[in-house]
This record gives C-alpha cells, sequence and structure tokens, in this order.
C-alpha cells in the first residue's frame, strides 16, 4: 500500500518526453491474432454460442464423470403384481392309465371311444381285440382278448374246439353254454371274464387280460412322496374299483388304503394313518402354473369350497403362517387362480423423478446419464470427421492448386463425380450392410465417422484449392520457388497457413452439419447403436408412436442438445467468419 | 459457346457414368439383398424347392449372375433406350412407380419453394435494410436457428404439437382414411391437409440458408456507388429498394433457385420418409433399404442427372440475368 503513492507518482517526478504524432506507442498495436479475437468478442451471437459450447462440453464430458449413474445401468423396482398363481379345470378328458409293460396306443383309444359313444363292449385295433367294461360313466377298465378257443352249439350241446394248450373246467364249460344260449356277450367267473364273440355258427371263446384304465377322475397325491405312488396304474385300478363296487378299502402294493367319500370328491387315507389324507380323487384337475409349487390338500380344499359357493376370493395362510389372498377367475369350466406376488421389474419409462431427473428409458436406463455419454459419442465424431476432412481436403485441394493446369483439371472432375453421388442412399445401403454383418457397436462408429468425413471433404478441398490458385502467384511464393523449397514444404508449409482463416470457419460450420447428419442417421437406426448413445440415437425412440406421445421426457431433451450445440457452432462460425473478415459476410 | 454446351455435356455425361457406376457397386455388395430374403422366404413356404434352388433362379432372373462391370453396363444400355427395367420390391415397371409418386413430391416442392421465397426474401430484405438494427437481429438468430434445426426432430416436435396435442393434423400419410368417397375439390382439400406439416417442416429447413443468402446479397448491392446515387437524386426510399436494389439481388437470387428447381423432382428423402408422404423420396427409401436395384439405380441416376443440369441451369441463368456475365 505504501508503495501506491510512489508508482502513481513517478510520471511527474520524471516526466516521459513529449509523443509525437506517429509515434508508435501513441497507437496500440494490436496482432492479427488480437485484432480477430477482439472483434470475436464484440460480437454477442458469438459469445452466446462459446457458451453454449462450453456448457455442451462440461455436460458431455465432465457431466458424465460426475454422474452417479453409468451409462448402461439398468435400473429395477420391484412391484407386486397379480400373477398367474394355480389353474383348475373340471376335467372332462378321458386320460389313459396303462399298465406297465402293455400297450395301448392313441388310435386304440379312440376306437374305445367309437366303441364306448356306440354302446358296444368289445373294439379292434392293429388285430388284437379289445374289451372294456363300463363301470360308471368316468371309469373304464380295458381288456386286451387272447382267444383260447370256440364253441359250436350243436343242439342243446356245447361242442368245444379249444387251442393248443388251453384247458376248461367243467363248471366253466357249463358257464359258456349257458351264456351261448342266453346271448350274453361277457361273463365273469371266479374271478376270470370270459368273451363270447360270433363267428358265423362258431362262439369264440376269449378270456380277458386288463390293460389299462380310461378315467376322467383326478388322482391328486397330498404331498410330494405320494406323487409316484398315486400316478400309478395299481393304485388307480384299485382305487377306481373300489370306488364303484362300494367297498371302503382296498389294497395295493402291499398297503391298504381306506376310502371316504364325500359329495364331490373322494378321500383316501393309508391304514394306520386316519387322520392324514393320503390323496384325493375327484373330476378337478388343479394344476400350479410354476413347476417349483405343489399345491397343499389345504389350498384345493379351500378352493374347492370357494368355487363351489361361487366366491370370487378366499384367503388362506401359507406356510409361514400369513394370510395370503387369491382371487378366482372363471371362464368355461376353467379356473384361474391369481396371487399378489413381489416381482422385479425393469423400471422402464419412469417419469422424472429426484433419483431420475429426465426419468428413464425403454431399458430402463437414466436419461440424464444417456444424455452425457450420447453428448461425448456425438461431439467426438463430429470433431473425428471435421478432422478427416480437413487432412483429406488439404491435401488434395493443396496439390489441386497449386499444381493447376491437367492435374486441377483432373483432380476437380473426380471431386465433381464425388459430389454428385446422392449421400443418404449410400448410407443406407452401408447401413444394411453393417446391420447383416453384424459389425460391433464400436467399430460401426468408426466406419460412421470415415464415410460422413468422405461425404464432406470436397468443399473443404475446394476452398483450399480455390485460395491456393490465387495465392501461389503472389511474391511470397517466387521467394519460396527462388529459395529452392522443396514442392509439398511450399504448399504446406507456406500456402496452407495462409487458408487458416478460412479452414477454421469452414470446419466450426461444418462441425454443425456433421452433428446433425450424425443425429438424422442415428435416428433413422443406420448410425449409432445400442449399447452406445449418441443423441441421435435416444431421439430414436420418439419413431415408436407410443413413446413419442405418452414419454416426452425420452426425446426432447435430447432433440433441444442437437440444436443448442449446432446453434452454438453455427454462431461461433458465424463470429469467426466476421472476426476474420469483416467485408467477407 | 457451343464448345462450352458440348463440353459441360461431355463432363455430365462421365459424372452420370461414373456416379451411377460407383452406386451400382454398392448395390450390388449389399449381402441382405432382395434376392436372398426372397429366396429365403421362398424356400421356407411348404413344398418349395430348396433355398440354393431359388436363390440361382432369382439370380438369373435379374442378372446377378454376371461380374458388376458387365451387369453395370447391361444396366446402362437398357437404361439409355429407356428400358429401366421393374422395381422387385413394388414388382411395377420403375418408371411407372416414378410416374405414380412424383406427383406428390412436386407438389410439396412447389408449396414448400413459394412459402419458403415468399418469407425468406422480404425479411431478408428488411434484416438488409435495418443491418445491425433489432429486426437483423433477429433474423440472423432466426435463420441460424433453422440451420441448426436437425429435421427429424423439427418434423417429431410439429407432430407431437399439432397431430397429436392439438389433433388438427394427421399424424402420417399423404391423404386420410375417406380420400376415395370425397368428390375432386374434397380430394385436394383433403391432401392439402396432409401437406401442412411436411411444407412447414421443408419450409423451416430452407428458409433460413435463403434469407442469409438474400441478407448478403442484399447487403452488398446497399453498399454499392449507384444505390448512393439514387437516394442523392431525391427518389423514394421504397423505389431505391424495389427498383434499384432487390432488382440487383435478383442475380444471385435466381441462380440460387435454379439449383431448387430440379430437386423437386429428387424429392425430400428425410421429411417424406418422416411423414410417410408416397412421394419419390419415401419410395426410394423404401427401395433402397430393401436392396431393389433397378429403383435403387434409376433414383440414383435421376438425382446425379438432377444435379447436373441444375448446374447448368443455374449458369444459364445467371448469364441469362446479368448481361455482364459471358459464357466462355
Amino acid at each position: 500500500m505504501s508503495e501506491q503513492p510512489i508508482l502513481n507518482n513517478t510520471p511527474v517526478e520524471n516526466p516521459e518526453p513529449e509523443i509525437r504524432l506517429d509515434d508508435e506507442k501513441r497507437v496500440r498495436v494490436l496482432s492479427p491474432g488480437l485484432l480477430i479475437w477482439r472483434r470475436f468478442v464484440r460480437n454477442k451471437l458469438a459469445i452466446a454460442g462459446l457458451i453454449i459450447l462450453a456448457s455442451m462440453f462440461i455436460f458431455s464430458f465432465i457431466g458424465g464423470l460426475i454422474s452417479p449413474y453409468k451409462q448402461q445401468q439398468v435400473f429395477r423396482k420391484t412391484d407386486t403384481a397379480m400373477r398367474e398363481y394355480a389353474s383348475a379345470m373340471i376335467n372332462e378328458d378321458l386320460r389313459y392309465i396303462v399298465k406297465d409293460g402293455e400297450k395301448f396306443s392313441n388310435i386304440a383309444a379312440a376306437n374305445f371311444v367309437l366303441a364306448k359313444n356306440n354302446k358296444r363292449t368289445t373294439f379292434d385295433y392293429a388285430g388284437t381285440h379289445y374289451s372294456f367294461k363300463a363301470g360308471a360313466e368316468d371309469f373304464y377298465e380295458i381288456y386286451s382278448l387272447t382267444e383260447i378257443g370256440s364253441v359250436l352249439m350243436l343242439g342243446k350241446k356245447p361242442n368245444f374246439d379249444l387251442n393248443e394248450g388251453e384247458t376248461l373246467t367243467a363248471e366253466e364249460e357249463t358257464a359258456i353254454a349257458e351264456a351261448v344260449k342266453t346271448k350274453t356277450a361277457a361273463f365273469e367267473l371266479d374271478g376270470k371274464q370270459f368273451v363270447l364273440r360270433r363267428d358265423g355258427k362258431n362262439n369264440i371263446i376269449s378270456v380277458t387280460k386288463p390293460i389299462a384304465i380310461g378315467t376322467t377322475l383326478i388322482f391328486d397325491a397330498s404331498d410330494r412322496e405320494g406323487v409316484p405312488i398315486v400316478n400309478n396304474y395299481e393304485f388307480i385300478r384299485g382305487a377306481g374299483l373300489a370306488i364303484l363296487e362300494n367297498e371302503s378299502d382296498f389294497t395295493c402294493g402291499g398297503q391298504t388304503y381306506a376310502i371316504v367319500e364325500t359329495d364331490d370328491k373322494t378321500t383316501v387315507y393309508r391304514s394306520g394313518s386316519e387322520d392324514e389324507p393320503f390323496a384325493t380323487i375327484s373330476n378337478l384337475m388343479i394344476r400350479a402354473t410354476s413347476p417349483d409349487v405343489f399345491l397343499s390338500t389345504d389350498f384345493k380344499n379351500a378352493f374347492l369350497d370357494a368355487a363351489a359357493n361361487g366366491q370370487r376370493a378366499f384367503s388362506l395362510e401359507n406356510a409361514d403362517g400369513e394370510p395370503v389372498e387369491y382371487t378366482i377367475t372363471r371362464t368355461h369350466n376353467t379356473y384361474t387362480i391369481r396371487t399378489a406376488s413381489l416381482t422385479e421389474l425393469i423400471n422402464m419409462y419412469a417419469p422424472p423423478s429426484r433419483s431420475h431427473i429426465l426419468g428413464t428409458d425403454s431399458n430402463g436406463m437414466d436419461i440424464l446419464t444417456r444424455l452425457m455419454y450420447g453428448g461425448r459419442v456425438s461431439l467426438v465424431v463430429g470433431f473425428v470427421v471435421v478432422f478427416i476432412e480437413l487432412i483429406i481436403g488439404v491435401i488434395v485441394g493443396g496439390i489441386s492448386g497449386y499444381f493447376g493446369g491437367i492435374v486441377d483439371m483432373l483432380i476437380m472432375r473426380f471431386i465433381d463425380i464425388f459430389n454428385a453421388i446422392p449421400f443418404y442412399p449410400i448410407v443406407f445401403i452401408l447401413g444394411a450392410i453393417m446391420d447383416t454383418m453384424q459389425i460391433a457397436p464400436m467399430q460401426r462408429i468408426f466406419i460412421l465417422m470415415i464415410v460422413i468425413g468422405l461425404n464432406g471433404w470436397t468443399s473443404i478441398a475446394r476452398i483450399v484449392r480455390g485460395q491456393i490458385l490465387s495465392l501461389r502467384e503472389q511474391d511470397f511464393m517466387l521467394a519460396t520457388r527462388a529459395t529452392g523449397i522443396r514442392t509439398m514444404r511450399q504448399i504446406f508449409v507456406h500456402l496452407v497457413p495462409n487458408v487458416m482463416p478460412l479452414l477454421i470457419v469452414q470446419a466450426t460450420l461444418s462441425l454443425g452439419s456433421i452433428i446433425i447428419i450424425e443425429a438424422t442417421l442415428s435416428y433413422l437406426g443406420i448410425g449409432i447403436k445400442y449399447p452406445y448413445a449418441s443423441w441421435g440415437s435416444i431421439i430414436n425412440a420418439a419413431t415408436n408412436l407410443h413413446v413419442m406421445t405418452n414419454y416426452w421426457y425420452m426425446w426432447f431433451p435430447a432433440g433441444i442438445l442437437i440444436f443448442l450445440t449446432v446453434l452454438g457452432f453455427n454462431f461461433v462460425g458465424d463470429g469467426l467468419r466476421d472476426a476474420f473478415d469483416p467485408k467477407m459476410k | 459457346m457451343s464448345k462450352y454446351l458440348l463440353r459441360r455435356f461431355l463432363f455430365a455425361a462421365i459424372i452420370l457414368i461414373f456416379g451411377s457406376l460407383i452406386i451400382y457397386t454398392v448395390i450390388r455388395c449389399l449381402p441382405t439383398s432382395f434376392i436372398e430374403t426372397t429366396a429365403r422366404q421362398r424356400s421356407s413356404m411348404p413344398g418349395a424347392k430348396s433355398y440354393a434352388e431359388i436363390l440361382e433362379e432369382l439370380n438369373k432372373l435379374y442378372a446377378r449372375d454376371t461380374s458388376i462391370l458387365d451387369g453395370f453396363f447391361k444396366w446402362f444400355k437398357n437404361a439409355m433406350q429407356g428400358n429401366w427395367g421393374t422395381s422387385w420390391v413394388f414388382t411395377k415397371p420403375v418408371v411407372e412407380k416414378f410416374r405414380e409418386v412424383i406427383w406428390y413430391s412436386i407438389f410439396l416442392n412447389i408449396v414448400t419453394l413459394f412459402v419458403q421465397t415468399f418469407v425468406s426474401i422480404p425479411l431478408g430484405i428488411t434484416a438488409a435494410r435495418n443491418q445491425y438494427g433489432k429486426t437483423d437481429y433477429f433474423v440472423t438468430v432466426f435463420s441460424l436457428a433453422c440451420i441448426s434445426l436437425p429435421t427429424f426432430f423439427l418434423a417429431t416436435v410439429l407432430k407431437f404439437i399439432f397431430a397429436i396435442k392439438l389433433d388438427w393434423f394427421d399424424l402420417y400419410g399423404a391423404v386420410g382414411r375417406f380420400h376415395m368417397q370425397l368428390d375432386a375439390w374434397g380430394k385436394f382439400l383433403d391432401l392439402a391437409h396432409h401437406m401442412v406439416l411436411p411444407v412447414v417442416t421443408l419450409s423451416m429447413l430452407s428458409i433460413g440458408g435463403m434469407m442469409r443468402f438474400t441478407r448478403t446479397n442484399m447487403l452488398e448491392v446497399l453498399n454499392a456507388d449507384y444505390i448512393r446515387t439514387a437516394r442523392a437524386k431525391g427518389l423514394p426510399e421504397d423505389i431505391v429498394i424495389r427498383k434499384h436494389a432487390f432488382r440487383n439481388t435478383l442475380i444471385p437470387l435466381v441462380t440460387y433457385m435454379a439449383y431448387l428447381i430440379p430437386n423437386m423432382f429428387a424429392g425430400s428423402l428425410i421429411t417424406e420418409t418422416l411423414f410417410q408422404i408416397p412421394g419419390i423420396g419415401f419410395v426410394a427409401y423404401t427401395a433402397v433399404t430393401q436392396g431393389d436395384i433397378p429403383f435403387a439405380m434409376f433414383y440414383s441416376f435421376l438425382t446425379i442427372a438432377l444435379t447436373q443440369v441444375s448446374l447448368l441451369i443455374a449458369d444459364f441463368m445467371y448469364a441469362a440475368v446479368d448481361p455482364r456475365v459471358r459464357i466462355n
């Protein structure tokens, strides 16, 4: 502080010599660069563009670093949803349970149904005769027949003609003769079934062998261990026959089972554990939707009660003792049982919230974070493409302008051809090729950069050529030639730097259009692909009408970012052009 | 003059041949070509021949069993005789399809050209008259904003506001659902109604460039000595602008428009696709993405030819409106 007055007083103590009018110190000489900068800064639009661009760069390159989420992080949420738990239906179809080691084909089963409906008791399939016993509407025992011989009635005396190795007892013979007289088709004697079939005057005698059960009854075990036993042929036959004959118990596999019939179902108990039901037999087929779930008897009973009472819902305690609500919906004779279950869902199309400022997209990814990473891709693509354009454009334009004549003519015609090629059709084809060849998304970005770069270099080449054509006639070029500087050095060290201002303006302006081209391609689905994002590929979501209509926050911000960035480049480019050459406009 | 013309035509022909050769080569490389897709579809039908057999048949049918160069010259020879082939996707002669759809594009582009001209030229002139004024500032920002808008985003926003939220227009298509039941006037109104959003989109995109072009050229003219003379001799400002300045601005403007007119026949690929207007652009997009060589080749050839024609027209227009320019 104490030095301040001294400094201020210096000019007074040592007055400078009088400044002449043309003194250099009088006019502050600005370097060309500073002059341009001054002019640039005075342009409000250019400053606005610069600010927009700076914020876009911060948003894309630093935003990605501070964002708490990753580019490809998928967000999930848990939600309760009514999901199908089990389905039940009243079974009206016959099921066939075939005895081990026997065969009963589908066609035989169809023939059986035909015979049943036509009230016949025998049917044929593949040379074998079958018969069945119609016990009740829902339980049939099916036999295959083995011929043992024939009987011919001569007057009242039966004349037996048995196959080799077969014998009949006297009682059986009497019974057969009786059956022939009374025209009975089948009868049973001492647990052995006989079937008579007329063949002309002969009656063919066959004995039966049970091979299958056809039933509409459903046998359900009470626990997992019981399942193989209950679905066994012997068990079903035993239980079914016992029900038919109104017996209260039956034996199967050395175990005795007791049967208790109620209105709509039959319960089977294992002898010795009468309080614990072993299986239930009913017309109701009930299946859990998930194979991991085993439906308990309690559940089935609860459902049956509810269904019988016409209830739409019922409640049952689960294994932990908590009540679980089930709802029943009925379509024709099928019941669907639903229950609320906790499910993990991908958090798609989440509206803007505190944790996701712009919501989430169709993949459950945070849109703001994807916009940041997408900005990186869009900006980097822009800069790389401009770089490619500049390199090709400066080299080709420089050579063309410097040499002139036939070289210039050839290069310019080549540029004409290049310019004439319509860009979008070519890129559509390339996109289709890349789709078919399943090129990796990263490689796709590089190919895209090269293609867009190849599209745009011609305008830069033209500018460079035009400038150099006039510059090469100037004296300084004569000097370079006179001092024997190499041709390439003449072009790229002495000529090209003079074109620099124009190049910078052109590069800035084309950055904007490149970003638009890249965004358009990505929007049409031929540019940058998932998992990478670019602003254009984010708006691609709007091609889905549902997204466009309902989730504006998915596509609108990306469009605004593209618009602002391109606007920024155009403002700056325009400002630079004014600054470099105010007359150019 | 005739020497110049001859040289221009020669160059145009060379550019046409080489340009279409390059496009033909690229299209021929298309692996997911229409032929293979068709062969796959046909071979998956019940009782069909094997894929390889059908592919061979189709390749022969579409002359794809030749080399690229042979194929190109065969195509070129046919094309020069007016035989452009049959489109594979649309299964009708290419020229017939072109005649069917071109009217949509022409209609769209003529209306756009009118809107664009009548909006941007007055605005550009006003901006130039008040250089560095408020209007000029607004026009500059507005034109730069128009240039910076991506087509698809503008179209999406317009559709969102006017078709979905306000429900004034249909989202897609050139005609409405009941188009066939309307009388001639009703049909025209229906078509016009559907063209509003595409025209607005196309106009917005092109207004920016034209406005800046007008402003720049107007500024140049306004700084000329003869304008100062006109003002000095006491002519009303209106007459100075209308008779002296604007007429001279017309020279570059006419050249600028000469580029635009032939492009009407090439359609606007992106805008037509976005609004699904069945013009030449949308049809070409469908054809190109499905590997329809005859149609894609026809469209590319057309585009290249139109570009060359527009360059020629621009040259002649320039010479016609400005007697100082002599073609040499």
